[in-house]
């Protein structure tokens, strides 16, 4: 019977071509739109590590006092003061503290140019709370950390550049004249939004390509490569710099349980507390501690351009959609006669039903097709219309391909109910006598 | 045609669904259109923000040199040397940031040192005669003097001070000293006191969030270094930019080859790069509204054809009676215009829910009343244009149809 009704729904489709043309049209145009737009939602939007997302914290806390801010938010980034008291305290199952460094890699060839290279400085317990993909050797200790010692950890680009991927374990690396001792080796790691490093890169960039401890940066007194914020201008000198109130430093935790963030939240807002009673703050504890989704959805990862467009594409799909169910109605209701004659012969509501949402759902394959086609284009697109950090995310995967077509036909066989419904409720012995 | 409003809306009851259905999408496609066509103009307005600087004649070059250590400022001035001997460069200065430039230097800005807040956040700019480089148009007072410059890591570290004159834009210096002229008086720039000499015409900051405050900027009389962030801004004649920008990075290389150059742009393309996500929203939004605008066409169009197609022995009927071709056209043409109508009525309310929804979620501003009646005479027009054909068609039904079953 379905092949029957197939045949039956093509011929009708055939019999006016130009509106059945325009019904595939707005399906697919209101499809690729909103699969189009979705796909870079998908990408701004989406968990960059789902597997530690809800045991991973950002922790905030406000040493600039409310003076001259419009909200409550505490700054986005710590003071070295503060980073390193509340890494000392050791508070969390692991802790790192992280800040982008410039820095230029010297080949050993003296007749290479140096490359300068994204960095950053952070603690042994980066890459096992980030879970950074390893392909040699390991991160290093927390021992090294305490030794201030110089090594580093590469990336595959990196090892492939310098060492021309092979072993490079043991090796050394000159990093802006200091050579660091290579203890791993890593992934082009940078998952997408870059929440570990949202204040520097808006939450999009391509990673850096090699990470040397925190205190070791700090000894070298590498330059921080990030925004650097002041409320007020240091004093000369490096010392000065970490003393004073500038904020700079990213601090993250692990904290497993609910519980354990709590006692978290609790013990950095006694440590406020306890800085307001020393006189440094003169103001009320402001502290936040908040897992990988809060902090990227209070950063405003998700570019609001990319949320309005989807938002706007879904509303042209609403209208491709209320545009099909008006010409389906129409392109039904003229069935009526026929659609009376087989009543009358014995078919059923339910016949009358299974013909007309085979019929629509024929238009929604061919909508779903011509729409994947133009998500595909659009995808290509996106780079012409988004930056470039954000555009390489958006992709045409398997998943987005079946989402496609299964949003096409749905959308066709919903934009059919009601038109259904009106051709099966056709009183068949009216028909026949208005004939 | 006053006699056709009753007969066309006792048909469309007879159609009351299909009928429906059209000034739903006819309302939704004006409420999409108003929001998306403001939000275009709200970005295009943010793109054509103007700088106040020759924008077709500037560049900036960003190196990073390693390990080289020794003294800053002669190596600085050993650079500026060599870029002034390649040919065609009009200009030079080492500066700290450019209007639309990313990189924005800020401070708080006040009256007085007792005054604590507030404070107006604004934009500094410097650099050894960089209003002469950004082509900066004086309006008042005088540009710097050669001996008022000090080098900005002097001045931070307090090892020189440096005369304590500054140049402001014209808008601050209005906002600051509304009552009178800004020239000579004092203003506390973070903590240091200077006396406004100057007074330029217009200087975009670096980085702007809100559109008031575009020319809140200071150009301070600091000789800028390239380790504190600074590039090399170059002015040469827009026709020569392309060629002088390769040989200045040639020129820098041939100081010290071992350096490495981070960005070497025009400055059309850096001042495109800051506006990158506002042209990404119109470009959207323009398409997806053009593509609304063809689908909501193309359903008048089906519709109509449609009814057409249904009504072909109603019209023959009209037509044997006397009705003229003129009148059939008048028909379909009013019923049209009426279900336009009662779309554009119902797609104002929308639009006007959908912006409500915008301000409080994207913090836009309110839809300007104007883009109503605008978009009402436009989905008019359209749907007139797309319902024209079929009206036409509708016209051309010969009375003979009436006689045959």
């Amino acid at each position: 019977m379905f092949a029957y009704y197939l045949q039956l729904g093509l011929r009708s489709l055939r019999r006016n071509p130009m509106l059945t043309a325009l019904m595939v049209m707005a399906i697919g145009f209101g499809v690729a739109a909103s699969m189009t737009t979705y796909s870079v939602f998908r990408a701004t939007s989406r968990d960059p590590i789902p597997q530690r997302s809800d045991v991973l914290y950002n922790v905030q806390l406000d040493n600039w006092g409310p003076e001259g801010r419009k909200d409550d938010e505490p700054p986005p980034a710590l003071s070295y003061t503060d980073a390193t008291t509340l890494l000392r305290a050791h508070k969390a199952k692991r802790q790192t503290v992280t800040y982008p460094v410039g820095i230029s890699i010297i080949p050993e060839d003296p007749s290479r140019l140096p490359v300068r290279k994204g960095a950053y400085a952070t603690g042994a317990d980066f890459f096992p709370m980030f879970d950074v993909p390893f392909i040699q050797g390991s991160g290093w200790t927390l021992d090294d950390d305490e030794k201030h010692a110089s090594v580093a950890v590469i990336t595959k680009s990196l090892n492939e550049k310098l060492f021309n991927g092979g072993q490079s374990v043991g090796k050394q690396i000159n990093v802006d004249g200091h050579l660091f001792r290579v203890t791993g080796v890593i992934e082009d790691w940078a998952p997408q939004p870059l929440f570990f490093d949202v204040p520097n890169t808006s939450g999009f960039d391509e990673g850096a390509s090699i990470y040397v401890p925190f205190n070791r940066a700090v000894d070298l007194k590498l330059p921080n490569d990030g925004n650097n914020n002041c409320n007020k201008e240091p004093a000369e000198g490096w010392d000065a710099y970490l003393r004073s109130e500038c904020i700079w430093l990213s601090l993250w935790a692990e904290l497993p349980t609910r519980s354990d963030a709590d006692a978290y939240r609790q013990y950095l807002t006694g440590y406020a507390a306890e800085q307001q009673r020393a006189g440094r703050f003169s103001w009320a504890p402001n502290v936040r501690v908040r897992d990988v989704m809060d902090w990227l959805s209070v950063q405003k990862v998700v570019p609001p351009e990319s949320q309005v467009s989807l938002i706007v594409s879904l509303g042209f799909l609403a209208i491709c959609l209320v545009n099909t169910v008006g010409l389906l109605l129409a392109k039904f209701m003229r069935r009526a006669p026929e659609i009376g004659v087989r009543r009358a012969l014995g078919a059923s509501r339910r016949e009358i039903y299974a013909q007309f949402l085979i019929e629509a759902g024929t238009i929604g394959v061919a909508g779903g097709l011509l729409g994947l086609l133009l998500t595909g284009l659009g995808v290509l697109g996106v780079g012409l219309v988004f930056p470039e950090q954000i555009a390489r995310l958006a992709t045409l995967d398997p998943m987005l391909v079946v989402l496609t077509l299964v949003v096409s036909i749905a959308a066709a066989v919903i934009a059919a109910f009601y038109p259904t419904w009106r051709a099966a409720q056709v009183q068949p012995a009216w028909q026949l006598k208005s004939n | 045609m006053s006699i056709d409003v009753l007969p066309i809306l006792s048909t469309l009851r007879r159609h009351r669904l299909t009928a429906t259905l059209l000034v739903l999408q006819i309302a939704l496609t004006c409420a999409i259109v108003c929001n998306a066509t403001f939000l275009i103009g709200d970005r295009l307005s943010r793109m054509l923000m103007p700088s106040g600087i020759p924008e077709e004649q500037l560049m900036r070059i960003t190196v990073s040199d390693i390990g080289a250590r020794g003294d800053v400022h002669a190596r600085t001035v050993t650079d500026l040397a060599a870029l002034r001997r390649v040919a065609g460069v009009d200009a030079v200065t080492v500066g700290n940031s450019l209007p639309f430039g990313s990189s924005s230097w800020t401070s708080g800005l006040r009256l007085d040192k007792a005054q604590k807040s507030p404070s107006i956040d604004v934009g500094l700019f410097y650099g050894e005669g960089l209003s002469d480089v950004l082509g900066l148009r004086l309006v008042a007072g005088r540009r710097f003097t050669p001996d008022e410059y000090v080098w900005v890591d002097d001045h931070v570290t307090r090892r020189a001070a440096g005369a304590n004159v500054a140049m402001v834009t014209s808008a601050l210096a209005k906002r600051l000293f509304p009552e009178g002229s800004a020239l000579g008086r004092q203003v506390v720039i973070g903590t240091d006191t200077m006396r406004i000499v100057g007074i330029i015409d217009r200087l975009a900051a670096a980085s702007v969030s809100a559109r008031d405050d575009l020319n809140d900027t200071v150009v301070l009389p600091w000789r800028m270094i390239p380790a504190y962030g600074g590039g090399y801004f170059i002015r040469a004649r827009p026709e020569r930019a392309a060629r002088v920008l390769a040989d200045a990075v040639a020129a820098l290389k041939a100081v010290d080859p071992r350096r490495v150059v981070v960005e070497a742009r025009l400055y059309p393309e850096i001042r495109a790069r800051y506006f990158a996500t506002d042209r990404a929203m119109a470009l959207t939004l323009g398409v997806v509204s053009m593509a609304l605008l063809v689908v909501t066409a193309l359903g008048i169009v089906g519709l109509a054809s449609f009814w057409v197609g249904q009504r072909r022995r109603q019209i023959g009927i009209r037509r044997a009676l006397g009705a003229r071709r003129a009148d059939i056209l008048r028909y379909f043409q009013t019923e049209n215009f009426l279900l336009a109508s009662m779309g554009i009525v119902l797609g104002m309310v929308l639009a006007y829910g959908v912006n409500l929804i915008l301000m409080r979620q994207y913090e836009l501003p309110r839809l300007p009343l104007l883009y109503l009646p605008v978009g009402a005479v436009a989905l008019w027009i359209l749907g007139q244009v797309a319902v024209l054909a079929p009206a036409l068609r509708a016209a051309s039904v010969p009375p003979v149809v009436a006689t045959r079953g």
